[in-house]
């Protein structure tokens, strides 16, 4: 039952056929064909975005948001470069997407005709596939398999490069049924041999502690549901990474908080004296690792994930499970029942003690001020007005992101999204915007740096136009504040170039957008100055100033072991934390 | 209940050791569309893993597959770590460390010309013959050799040209396969 009509026509048939009702994007010569298609039609929303870098963030917080693949279009050229850091960004923190991209007409391919740029050449490193499509007949089989790829395995992005002459081109168009992939078959069943033997690990283990990563958000609410499961019956401690905060609830007692270069004291120190680690779609980042021949020393190590590629990439591992967490996780939940399995009351005891004496460290700590507001502070206070309500997170990044990855507490998944691989400023207001499109009746907060907002401060007119009530909350400290926290650190505190000179007045900047603007620099006022932002029902920004000076604490410095933290009360010595080997570390 | 081992430690534990640098031939089958070389190349120049030799071609016409082979070097981390990132691209169907299964052939062609009139053209001739060489253009000046052997015999052959009078090397790279009755 195929039916004849445009390569345009086809890309919007495929978009419904695969359930996309939200799309983010910007128009240009090149898609015009499928802008026209859109037009006739009401079963998919375009979300018009002010640039091509905010589309895909956009559709990246919609996807982290909702777990289904975001969807973007965008025009040839520049409209394609301008999506590749996104694209780099939802590769590095596996978020599916499609980017469909316009492209000069085949014959004029080469040329360097105007807008043309080899697309799929630029971004073949900073996606999971992609494809140029050279004839409409491939077109719709082209179209299901990139969801198929985009959502299937380890999450990415994928991109489709789609010539103009293609989009007006006649070719039967099939539907998504019976499209399968001829070589891509990723794993989802773990073994269970080598599940078993990871079960029996964890009975046997003194001091286990389960780290845990974006793979068990990726994998769906199923995983965090079953991992709660696991990690209960077990009593053992938990950490996770900034990608995998909210898998597992920040209220539970057996949460120790966010691990790695920012993490807590508790959770470091756990990781780093463990006798058994069950690391869960987790990838051994650097930031999480520290000094890679000082990581763990004396754990035992089980990675579950479901790129194979992950498994002894960084820290070598002596059991390695491939598969999706959620099946994983449910074998594993199944078989601790059936083996009646239990870890030794005793020894976690012991654990749990030596863990209560890291905890008491409160390396969370700062010194309270009534005079300026202390950024943890504001966080807390956001966390404190905003926790009983149905809200999601987005950060940019930098200091501010870290204060809220620390003092924000999540008791549920796809409630936070932030740029963690990549590290991309710019990303939270769109992925907000993205997130608040999935979820219109929700509060949807950007978490933002003064420096990292301006860098898609346009997409404020985007929130404005499609009335999302997003909320812009700025710790402004009018420093680049995590490059002047390392300029203090390794270079005696010369600021180069991480002061802004000339900051937009934010409530200005907000009215100009048609913004609701407000700003806050007493700590007495915060509070009605948060409510004020939460209750007021269109998009807020909050130009909150706080100590300008504030370092971001505790710290595991470049180089340093997970022992070897930076904490709140022994941080008079910056400038020697950190050795000759450890500066050349980003 | 399993028993697990009473003293749970790491044999990773312990600082990591320097593994010694390997050569591992890598047997590679694509999908024959535009642009998967470049995503195997790439991803080696992407990741900095060493490529020393290379050779693709279309090995079944009708079901567009082409077999790639690698001769990469590293460590046997490194070399395991290639052979998974390799599985990741989309159109690649299966990758076999041939070195890790042992035991396969290696074989690759080089055309070799050499110019020199007099004793070089007669010990050129006679050391030919003894590599198994086949000429395969001839002017009273000069000749083009074909050789097909493993890498080292063409390197060997090549070297005793060298003093005769070579002119310069064209070579294939290597193409590899494993003994016995079944495919990679």
């Amino acid at each position: 039952m195929s039916e004849t009509m445009t390569g345009a026509q086809m890309v919007v048939e495929a978009l419904k056929d695969q359930g996309v009702d939200t799309i983010f994007g910007y128009p240009g010569g090149a898609v015009l064909p499928i802008y026209d298609a859109l037009f006739q039609q009401n079963a998919i929303r375009h979300v018009l975005v002010r640039h091509e870098q905010g589309a895909v963030h956009a559709a990246e917080g919609y996807a982290r948001s909702t777990g289904r693949a975001g969807v973007v279009l965008v025009t040839s050229g520049p409209g394609a470069t301008n999506a590749v850091t996104g694209l780099t960004d939802a590769m590095l923190d596996s978020i599916p997407l499609v980017c469909i991209t316009g492209q000069v007409p085949t014959h004029l391919i080469g040329s360097d005709a105007f807008q043309e740029c080899d697309t799929v050449g630029i971004t073949r490193h900073c996606t999971k596939h992609n494809y140029l499509v050279r004839q409409v007949e491939d077109l719709p089989r082209i179209l299901h398999e990139a969801f198929y790829v985009a959502q299937h395995g380890r999450p990415g992005p994928v991109v489709i490069d789609i010539p103009k002459d293609v989009q007006f081109a006649l070719g039967a168009y099939a539907g998504p049924a019976n499209i399968e992939h001829k070589t891509y078959k990723p794993a989802f069943k773990g073994d269970l041999a080598r599940i078993d033997e990871a079960l029996s690990w964890i009975a046997a283990a003194k001091r286990p502690i389960f780290y845990t990563g974006g793979g068990v958000i990726n994998s769906g609410p199923e995983a965090a549901a079953l991992l709660r499961e696991l990690v209960n019956m077990t009593g053992a401690p938990i950490t996770s990474t900034l990608m995998g905060l909210g898998a597992y609830p920040a209220s539970s007692p057996q949460w120790l908080g966010m691990l790695g270069m920012h993490g807590t004291y508790e959770a470091n120190n756990a990781m780093h004296d463990c006798d058994l680690m069950i690391a869960i779609g987790a990838r051994f980042d650097d930031r999480i690792t520290g000094r890679i021949d000082a990581f763990s020393p004396g754990s035992r190590k089980i990675h579950i994930d479901i790129d194979p590629s992950s498994i002894n990439k960084i820290v070598k591992v002596d059991l390695g499970i491939v598969g999706d967490c959620t099946q994983v996780l449910r074998d594993m939940v199944a078989r601790w029942k059936e083996r009646k399995l239990s870890c030794d009351p005793a020894a976690l005891e012991k654990w749990w003690r030596e863990i209560d004496h890291w905890r008491a460290r409160k390396s969370l700590a700062y010194r309270p001020s009534n005079e300026v507001i202390k950024p943890q502070h504001a966080i807390q206070r956001l966390y404190e007005l905003t926790r009983a309500r149905d809200t999601y997170i987005s950060t940019e990044v930098g200091q501010h992101q870290m204060w809220a990855a620390q003092h924000y507490h999540f008791e549920e998944p796809n409630r936070w999204m932030t740029s963690g691989g990549l590290g991309t400023m710019g990303y939270g207001l769109p992925a907000a915007i993205g997130a608040q499109m999935a979820h219109p009746d929700s509060l949807v907060i950007d978490i933002a740096g003064e420096a990292s907002i301006l860098m898609n401060i346009q997409e404020l007119s985007t929130a404005v136009q499609f009335r999302l009530p997003v909320k812009i909350f700025i710790l402004n400290n009018q420093y680049m504040g995590m490059v002047r926290q390392w300029q203090e650190l390794l270079h005696g505190g010369r600021y180069s170039q991480s002061y802004s000179e000339a900051l937009p007045d934010f409530v200005k900047l907000a009215e100009a957008y048609g913004c609701h603007g407000i700003r806050c620099a007493d700590p007495a006022s915060l509070d009605a100055a948060i409510l004020e932002m939460i209750d007021t029902p269109k998009p807020v920004l909050l130009d909150c100033i706080v100590d300008r000076e504030e370092n971001c604490l505790p710290m595991i410095p470049s180089g340093k072991a997970h022992n070897e933290m930076i904490l709140p009360d022994n941080e008079t010595d910056l400038a020697t934390a950190v050795d000759a080997a450890g500066k050349i570390l980003v | 209940m399993m028993n697990a081992p009473a003293a749970p430690l790491s044999p990773y534990s312990s600082a990591p050791v320097a593994s010694k640098i390997e050569v591992h031939t890598l047997s590679v089958l694509v999908d024959n569309e535009p642009g998967v070389l470049a995503r195997v190349v790439g991803l080696f120049s992407g990741r900095g893993y060493n490529i020393e030799s290379l050779t693709v071609a279309e090995v079944a016409h009708a079901e567009h597959l082409s077999r790639i082979t690698i001769v990469t070097s590293g460590t046997p981390e490194m070399i395991e770590q290639i052979v998974h990132q390799l599985e990741r691209l989309i159109p690649i169907h299966r990758v076999t460390d041939l070195t890790l299964r042992g035991g396969s052939i290696e074989r690759e062609l080089a055309m070799i010309k050499v110019a020199g009139r007099g004793e070089d053209r007669v010990e050129a001739m006679r050391l030919a013959e003894a590599f198994r060489a086949r000429v395969v253009d001839a002017t009273i000046e000069s000749f083009v050799f074909e050789l097909t052997g493993n890498a080292g015999k063409i390197d060997q052959f090549v070297d005793l040209m060298r003093p005769i009078g070579l002119v310069e090397v064209s070579r294939t790279g290597i193409a590899a396969m494993t003994r016995g009755p079944d495919a990679i």
